[in-house]
């Protein structure tokens, strides 16, 4: 019987004796969760416009991150470090769809998926022998970015918001809105959606697969970019951040891996999802539970509703 | 395909030499001092300072009196990249060059090199780290934890707690890094809890969530402590204090274990980490004389692998720095004690364990107040050491304590109880008796 | 000109359906079994044998493990250090219950455990593959990886949170297991098992249950048509998969490291028998060996190039080229030779074949 009281009813009655801490819970995992979409937001876009599932996203967000601290340490002011962060980050693009993917055109998908974890070991050791082990300060303040919090005490408690988190939200829903217009309204959005459906389709009308490539290489890595800036401003930009991408993978089941606004909502989920629970119904399991949470919500999700919420329905059935 | 075959042949010729080579035994007058480090890798911050200050010191040595008693010290570093198998792969590549003592910097690694050792005929020197139980000498000849056990430091840092408002009735909290590492002060210091009357609360973090603390720090506003302890490692340092600050927790009532406490990590916090308090057993800062002869000899002279010069004195720098001066010491003490100049892992051992870092020593050493002297002997293979606290500025750790002596009273006890407890099932481990 | 099979004639089902069944096959294997079991342990150093051939062997089998899963029957597994993991701590918790029994049996007995484990993980790939499949064995990953550390019975309660290996007898006297074993005897104990794993397991792929994976691997639904049962197949594949990796794991922490944290079954080495096994070639057993050789042994020796030159680069930087290099690697592999270094071992015996004579 302790044991329902405990699963059942003890984590409600918790919620409602604090609702001032409820709140800021449910803020934390509105936070976490629009983190994991901004992640969750690049794999998407590349996935979407080459059917590669890239799993150097975490370690692009990284090295975008270092780039922009290592250019300003050299000396550059923030606002040139960071167009010269895009820049490479633009480089970069080229880069990999001129050595990887051109070669690799027509190849499974599961090819291209390990081709994706050769870059990551590539960019890890690169990024090391360029920028150092060592974990670096964000530029936050030089780069605009909001410090300090706000304090409100609704039903006598205690609600603190972080300036930067409310930046970082603000950051994700710019970020998600441009690229919405720029996938539905723009030529190019219209030639990457193309090239999604069907490469030889898309190649017979005209479009330039290598192009689109590059374009949606780039764009995913200025959402590298301001994942980086945004998680790194909350701790440090260090190498230890690329295994945060991972979490990434069970929003995408959720969210579907096609799916712009699948992703944020998927995002969501895990966020206020594996914060409820590590606080309320984690300690019955001994704590630390946020680590595989997000991915049995994911794998009940796939036994229920295998394309995701938003995800385009899978042919291949078996 | 000629040419593909005396290429494949090439390549073979000169991987069977390479191999060779790493295992061809050192030139014959040196003492070799294999350093186990990991500049690469989740916890890189904290591997490249020590493994600098470490090397610095010794070369130090070369380079100022020529060796040590005229016998220059080698000093080879592999890559172990906090990762237990390279780890082991550094050790047995080696092992057979005459290594006489071995650092390994990772408690995984240092649990797999515990057993080896006895068969080897090389000690283990975890200073600060590893098993708390290799402090009991007469169940561990050949392992070595000065200055002070883990427990020693936690019994030290709740000594500090009770001096400044008392332990009985208040609720701790405890943060630590989810692996052997954090979990291991965890059976004392439930102990100590229902000895002297406190309660503690767990904040596992994983080492995948190192970055992402959200949900620790919200646990901690809900259990509400008096004060925060933490077993932290890498990133995760910086990420705790930042999320500490964030929700207004007293950052001088958190208290980080010597692993939690170095300039790398602050660095990146910066002037929010303002009072957050951590433990240390060696000093900060370049005003040593021994400092500046590392500075002038070798940094100077461009032979450190330091990027950057200031880094220097930085608390782990000091910290690989102090655990070289307990090699050299140690290596000094076989010397004397055996009359040879070159020395085996056999002496070396012994060298450790007839190690004396006294106060009038140090001094000598140039490194007056630099640690708390050490003192091992057959028994006590953790030497007494003390712990101090130190506290973040915004930009510098100040000294906040003088150095506090662990209870050992309550420890010695627990740590016996587990060095039982390891043995147990290892019937034929070598023990040794101490009169 | 030597490898060629002129003049062998089969005249019976059986010399057909041999395992090799060319002479210079026949001969060839058998050099290496001799070299293997005979002159590697006679005249290898310590640190050959306990720093390269055992892992090289290790991580050999737990490749070929995952070979049956992915090479075989097509599903993608990222999830092979924690299976490991399973066997390891299996393997420990064996043997403190029944310490008398010979180490040996203990290692091979846990792969059961594994496989039960890996068919539990399996249970979705009924229903989802590809990336989707990847993602559930992540989830294996890390709760199992979580259980690793949170269930401390596991463990048996040590403060360390380690499994450390006690010393295990076996076969008279002989010191199996624990610091006292000698790299010899641990070296032969490991290629013995590897060997006969291996030949276990090339004959289950040559019978109807490795058919069957290679048909859901080509075309599940044809394969579905054609009688094969989805729901056997697969969860044999992860059964046998998981208990191939299961003994790789219990080997590793019992006939190399001696002592293991969770760390060992993390992540990271799941990616690393992936490259292994995408490196040697998927769907092969030979592949698994090369790739296996091709991670292990590349970096010691690239960490070894520089000293023997007499060149002086720090650890740190030859470490970064390691990873530089493997990522490079396995790019350029899956470009040039998407299937791996077995592919380029069957170029190089077809090339054999017709030397020096290439027209003919």
């Amino acid at each position: 019987m302790d044991i329902l009281y405990n699963i059942f009813i003890d984590p409600f009655v918790q919620m409602g004796n604090a609702p001032d801490f409820l709140l800021q819970v449910l803020w934390s995992g509105f936070v976490g969760g629009t983190l994991y979409s901004l992640i969750a937001l690049g794999f998407v876009l590349i996935f979407k416009a080459s059917g590669v599932f890239n799993f150097a996203q975490g370690i692009m967000v990284v090295f975008a991150a270092l780039t922009l601290v290592g250019l300003y340490n050299l000396g550059l002011p923030a606002w040139l470090a960071l167009i010269a962060t895009i820049g490479v980050m633009a480089l970069l693009a080229i880069g990999v769809e001129r050595v990887v993917l051109r070669k690799l055109v027509n190849q499974p998908d599961i090819i291209l998926f390990m081709a994706t974890i050769g870059l990551t070991y590539f960019l890890i050791g690169l990024g090391e022998s360029i920028f150092g082990g060592e974990p670096k300060k964000m530029i936050t303040e030089e780069l605009g970015l909001p410090s300090g919090s706000t304090s409100f005490e609704p039903f006598g408690g205690l609600v603190i918001i972080e300036h930067l988190d409310v930046a970082a939200v603000v950051m994700a829903i710019v970020l998600v809105t441009g690229l919405a217009i720029f996938f539905n309204k723009t030529r190019i959005g219209r030639a990457l959606r193309a090239v999604a459906d069907d490469h030889q389709a898309a190649l017979s009308v005209g479009i330039s697969l290598n192009q689109i490539w590059a374009i949606v290489w780039f764009a995913a890595g200025i959402v590298a970019l301001a994942t980086g800036i945004m998680w790194g401003a909350k701790s440090d930009v260090s190498f230890a951040l690329q295994i945060v991408a991972l979490k990434a993978l069970p929003v995408l089941i959720i969210g579907g891996f096609t799916s712009i606004p699948g992703a944020i909502i998927g995002g969501l989920i895990i966020g206020f999802g594996e914060k409820l629970f590590e606080i309320y119904w984690g300690s019955l399991l001994g704590s630390g539970v946020e680590g595989w949470f997000a991915y049995v919500i994911a794998l009940i999700f796939l036994l229920f509703r295998p394309q995701g919420l938003f995800g385009e329905k899978i042919i291949e059935r078996i | 395909m000629k040419k593909l075959l005396m290429t494949g042949v090439a390549l073979a010729t000169l991987a069977g030499a390479a191999l060779t080579t790493a295992q061809m035994a050192q030139a014959e007058d040196s003492l070799y001092v294999p350093s186990l480090s990991y500049r690469t890798g989740p916890f890189a911050s904290g591997g490249v300072p020590i493994a600098n200050g470490y090397a610095d010191y010794l070369n130090m040595l070369n380079e100022r009196d020529g060796g040590i008693g005229g016998v220059k010290v080698v000093v080879e570093e592999c890559e172990t990249g906090y990762n237990a198998q390279k780890g082991v792969e550094c050790y047995e590549s080696t092992k057979g060059k005459g290594a006489l003592v071995y650092n390994p910097y990772s408690t995984g690694i240092t649990l797999q090199l515990i057993p080896k050792a006895p068969v080897d005929k090389i000690p283990v020197l975890s200073m600060g780290y590893g098993l708390s139980a290799v402090a009991v000498g007469e169940k561990f000849p050949w392992t070595f934890n000065y200055p002070t056990s883990y427990w020693g430091q936690m019994t030290a840092i709740l000594k500090h707690i009770d001096a400044n408002g008392g332990l009985k009735g208040k609720k701790i909290g405890y943060i630590y890094l989810d692996a052997g590492y954090g979990t291991e002060p965890i059976p004392l210091l439930d102990k100590l809890a229902t000895d002297m009357g406190f309660t503690v609360a767990k904040f596992p973090v994983g080492v995948k969530e190192m970055q992402n603390q959200g949900s620790q720090w919200l646990n901690v506003r809900k259990e509400r402590p008096d004060w925060m302890i933490m077993w932290g490692w890498g990133a995760m340092n910086a990420t705790a204090v930042k999320e500490a600050a964030k929700i207004k927790f007293p950052l001088d009532k958190f208290i980080g274990n010597w692993w939690a406490g170095s300039h790398a990590d602050m660095r990146a916090v910066g002037e929010e980490g303002k009072g957050y308090t951590a433990a240390n057993f060696s000093g900060v800062g370049k005003d040593f004389p021994a400092v500046q002869d590392v500075i002038k000899y070798v940094v100077d002279a461009g032979k450190s692998q330091i990027d950057n010069k200031d880094h220097v004195g930085d608390v782990l720098y000091n910290r690989g720095l102090f655990n070289a001066v307990i090699v050299a010491e140690a290596i000094k003490v076989a010397q004397e004690k055996t009359g040879k100049k070159v020395i085996t892992g056999e002496d070396m051992r012994m060298g450790l364990e007839n190690f004396d870092l006294s106060e009038a020593r140090l001094k000598e050493l140039g490194l007056e107040g630099f640690g708390a002297p050490i003192k091992g002997s057959c028994a006590d293979h953790e030497g007494g050491g003390a712990v101090y606290l130190m506290q973040w500025d915004g930009s510098d750790w100040k000294k906040l304590t003088d150095p506090i002596v662990p209870m050992q009273d309550i420890v010695r006890p627990l740590l016996e109880q587990a060095a039982d407890d390891y043995l147990k099932d290892k019937p034929n481990w070598e023990t040794q008796k101490c009169s | 000109m030597f490898y060629r099979e002129v003049g062998q004639f089969k005249t019976s089902y059986k010399a057909d359906q041999s395992i090799f069944p060319i002479l210079q096959d026949r001969i060839g294997i058998a050099v290496i079994l001799f070299v293997a079991f005979a002159i590697i342990p006679a005249f290898g150093s310590d640190f050959f044998l306990s720093s390269i051939m055992i892992p090289f062997l290790i991580f050999a089998l737990a490749t070929i493990g995952l070979n049956i899963l992915t090479g075989y029957t097509g599903q993608l597994s990222l999830g092979t250090g924690a299976f490991m993991g399973v066997g390891a701590y299996a393997c420990y918790k064996l043997t403190t219950f029944f310490p008398d029994v010979n180490i040996i049996i203990m290692v091979l007995l846990s792969g059961f455990f594994s496989a039960a484990v890996g068919m539990i993980f399996g249970l979705p790939s009924l229903r989802i593959k590809g990336f989707y499949l990847a993602v559930t064995t992540l989830a294996a990953q890390f709760f199992l990886e979580w259980c690793f550390i949170r269930i401390s019975w596991l463990y048996n309660y040590n403060n360390s949170g380690a499994i450390e290996v006690p010393r295990r007898e076996g076969f008279g006297d002989i010191v199996l297991a624990g610091a006292a074993a000698t790299p010899a005897t641990r070296y032969l104990v490991v290629l013995s098992i590897v060997v006969l794993m291996t030949w276990i397991a090339s004959n289950i792929i040559r019978g109807r249950i490795g058919r069957s994976w290679m048909m859901i691997r080509d075309m599940d639904i044809a394969a579905e048509l054609m009688g094969v049962r989805p729901l056997y197949a697969k969860l044999s594949a992860f059964a046998v998969s998981s208990f191939y990796c299961g003994v790789a794991g219990a080997m590793m922490v019992f006939f190399w490291l001696g002592a293991a944290e969770v760390e060992s079954f993390d992540i990271n080495h799941s990616f690393l028998y992936l490259f292994m096994a995408i490196i040697g070639g998927l769907g092969s057993l030979v592949g698994s060996f090369m790739g296996a050789a091709f991670i292990w042994i590349l970096p010691i020796i690239i960490r070894a190039l520089p000293e023997t030159f007499g060149i002086d680069i720090n650890a740190a930087t030859v470490e970064h080229i390691n990873f530089m290099l493997i990522g490079g690697m396995i790019i350029f592999f899956l470009i040039v030779e998407p299937h791996g270094l077995a592919r380029l071992w069957q170029i190089a015996k077809e090339k054999l074949r017709t030397w020096p004579f290439p027209y003919t």
